[in-house]
């Protein structure tokens, strides 16, 4: 049996949002991968934030993304460093870069993906789970799976 | 020396006073408020100056309640008490601002000191017990319960782009271990193998037990003054070449963002401090004698030696175990064990160690170390860093 990622333990996590990120979380409960771009000069930012930080707009366009992403960085969770963690043992948290957001990232989990095969670089897919407070969070997998055939059209 | 800096050794380190460096949650029921007090006392002392003569603070991470100090010590008046905003980021750094206060002439004799207590909260899982904002929202659900889980994803980065491998971070921890045995305020006294490094258990990849620092208890206080009247004074004065603290946008939050640039992703977030530093001493880094890097994870050792600009940008690696920070190697870094093995006190062992180093007193004594390089701990901005000569 090969290792799989397992998902995190999410049981401290309580969503907070405010008139910047909450469009990100209401496009995620919907099941949308959706990030903000700056509607002067364009540039994509990932967390939301109040001003651009190359022009200081304000104005945002939030565009919804295909789901591909990449692998930028990652580690393997192996120990429980909290009471409670045991039965998420291993986890992969990620940082994933978003290709149609200009490369923008996330900070995420890969899940349901055997962890020898993890690699920086490796194409992945959008996959949704839910965290204990009932948020719809954006995960991803290996590309080479099904997930990714599955949303496209 | 080149160009010419207002604070470059207008200042020095005259007085260092410790508390043992209890493993955590031992130091109770000594109280944090206790243990920063016997610090200064002893700091104080060394230096052979009254409590009275204390005028000024300067912290980092906020520091502790001024008031309070000086209630419970009897201080008359100070002039000056600021803090470096941020954690441990800033460590180095508080002497830096104590220069900077001394130099403007704020205040005569300052207190630079940094105190831990973790009785209640393990500072190894601390990112778990924030407490949720829009900005934790996009981190918090990943399961980074702690520092060491999400400087392991900047390690994974400079491992695949530069081959970094394990055995490279087991040379810092080999190091750190090799010369806390030979201190005796060192927590960790048992050696370390590389045989048990391989053998500890996997934290979070790269990170292994022994790729973390420790956990302790305890405070450690330093005095600055002026040069000039440190010249009168017990010990041979440690001037204060350079100290700066702040950073680069490209840094930034770090951790906490994960978007910087990718040349800056796999680095300490210390680049730009090591620019502004060397130009303040009018030095480089051929000029450093020993190094005290903050070294709360073996992967930032070896980043902030290439930041540091002791090997070019990859090579901190391959530079970290041939040997060449060792106590007799061209570069001994964290010569009392460091935060690996030594004691972690957020960065205030650093500079107890640089000062007894270039007093020529410390257990490790490198022959000869004039100049001595003191880093604070890469995090979110600020990050800080000193430069101290005898
Ligand atoms: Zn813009």
């Amino acid at each position: 049996m090969p290792e799989i990622a397992l998902a995190p333990p999410t049981d401290l996590f309580r969503l907070e949002t405010d008139r910047w990120t909450a469009p990100f979380w209401e496009a995620a409960a919907q099941g949308r991968l959706a990030v903000p771009r700056c509607g002067a000069c364009g540039t994509f930012r990932l967390p939301p934030t109040p001003f651009c930080p190359a022009c200081r707009s304000q104005a945002l366009d939030w565009v919804t993304l295909s789901g591909r992403g990449t692998l930028y960085a990652f580690t393997v969770v192996r120990r429980a460093g909290l009471p409670g963690m045991e039965g998420h043992i291993p986890f992969v948290p990620a940082v994933v870069e978003l290709p149609d957001a200009d490369g923008a990232r996330l900070v995420t989990n890969i899940v349901d993906t055997p962890i020898a095969e993890i690699r920086i670089g490796m194409s992945l897919a959008l996959v949704w789970r839910r965290t204990a407070d009932g948020t719809q969070v954006p995960r991803f997998c290996a590309a080479d799976t099904h997930h990714l055939t599955e949303r496209e059209p | 020396m080149s160009g010419f800096h207002p604070l470059r050794d207008r200042t020095a380190i005259v007085g260092i006073g410790a508390t043992p460096y209890y493993r955590r949650g031992q130091s109770a029921p000594r109280t944090m408020i206790e243990l920063v007090g016997a610090a200064i006392i002893a700091a104080i002392d060394d230096a052979g100056l009254r409590i009275a003569d204390i005028d000024g603070f300067a912290f980092y991470s906020g520091g502790f309640d001024t008031g309070l100090l000086m209630e419970t010590l009897g201080i008359p008046e100070v002039t000056f008490t600021a803090s470096i905003t941020g954690a441990g980021g800033g460590s180095a750094g508080a002497v830096g601002l104590a220069a900077s206060a001394i130099v403007s002439g704020a205040a005569r004799t300052v207190i630079c000191v940094g105190g831990l207590q973790q009785i209640g909260q393990r500072f190894g899982a601390i990112t778990a017990s924030y407490a949720a904002t829009p900005e934790t929202a996009f981190f918090a659900s990943a399961g980074l319960i702690g520092p060491g889980h999400l400087f392991a994803l900047l390690a994974s980065r400079h491992m695949h782009l530069y081959g970094t491998t394990r055995e490279h971070l087991a040379a810092v921890a080999l190091n750190a271990r090799a010369n806390a045995l030979a201190t005796p305020h060192a927590t960790m006294h048992r050696p370390l193998t590389r045989e048990d490094y391989f053998a500890a258990p996997m934290i979070a990849e790269p990170h292994c037990l022994f790729d973390f620092c420790l956990e302790n208890d305890g405070a450690i206080a330093a005095v600055v003054t002026s040069a000039e009247r440190a010249r009168d004074l017990r010990h041979r004065p440690i001037h204060v070449m350079a100290g700066t603290h702040g950073g680069a946008r490209e840094w930034g939050r770090s951790l906490y963002w994960m978007n910087m640039p990718d040349e800056t992703f796999a680095s300490s977030g210390n680049a730009a401090i090591a620019r502004r530093l060397y130009a303040m001493a009018g030095i480089g880094p051929e000029d450093i004698d020993i190094a005290q890097f903050y070294d709360h994870f073996t992967s930032q050792v070896i980043m902030q030696i290439e930041d540091y600009g002791f090997c070019a940008k990859g090579e901190g690696g391959p530079f970290a175990a041939s040997g060449a920070i060792a106590v007799d190697g061209t570069l001994p870094i964290n010569t009392d064990g460091g935060q690996l093995s030594g004691g972690y006190i957020w960065g205030m062992t650093h500079i107890r160690e640089a000062v007894e180093q270039l007093r020529g007193t410390a257990a490790n004594q490198v022959a000869g170390a004039e100049v001595a390089l003191v880093t604070g701990g890469p995090s979110t901005l600020p990050v800080s860093g000193l430069i101290l000569r005898r």
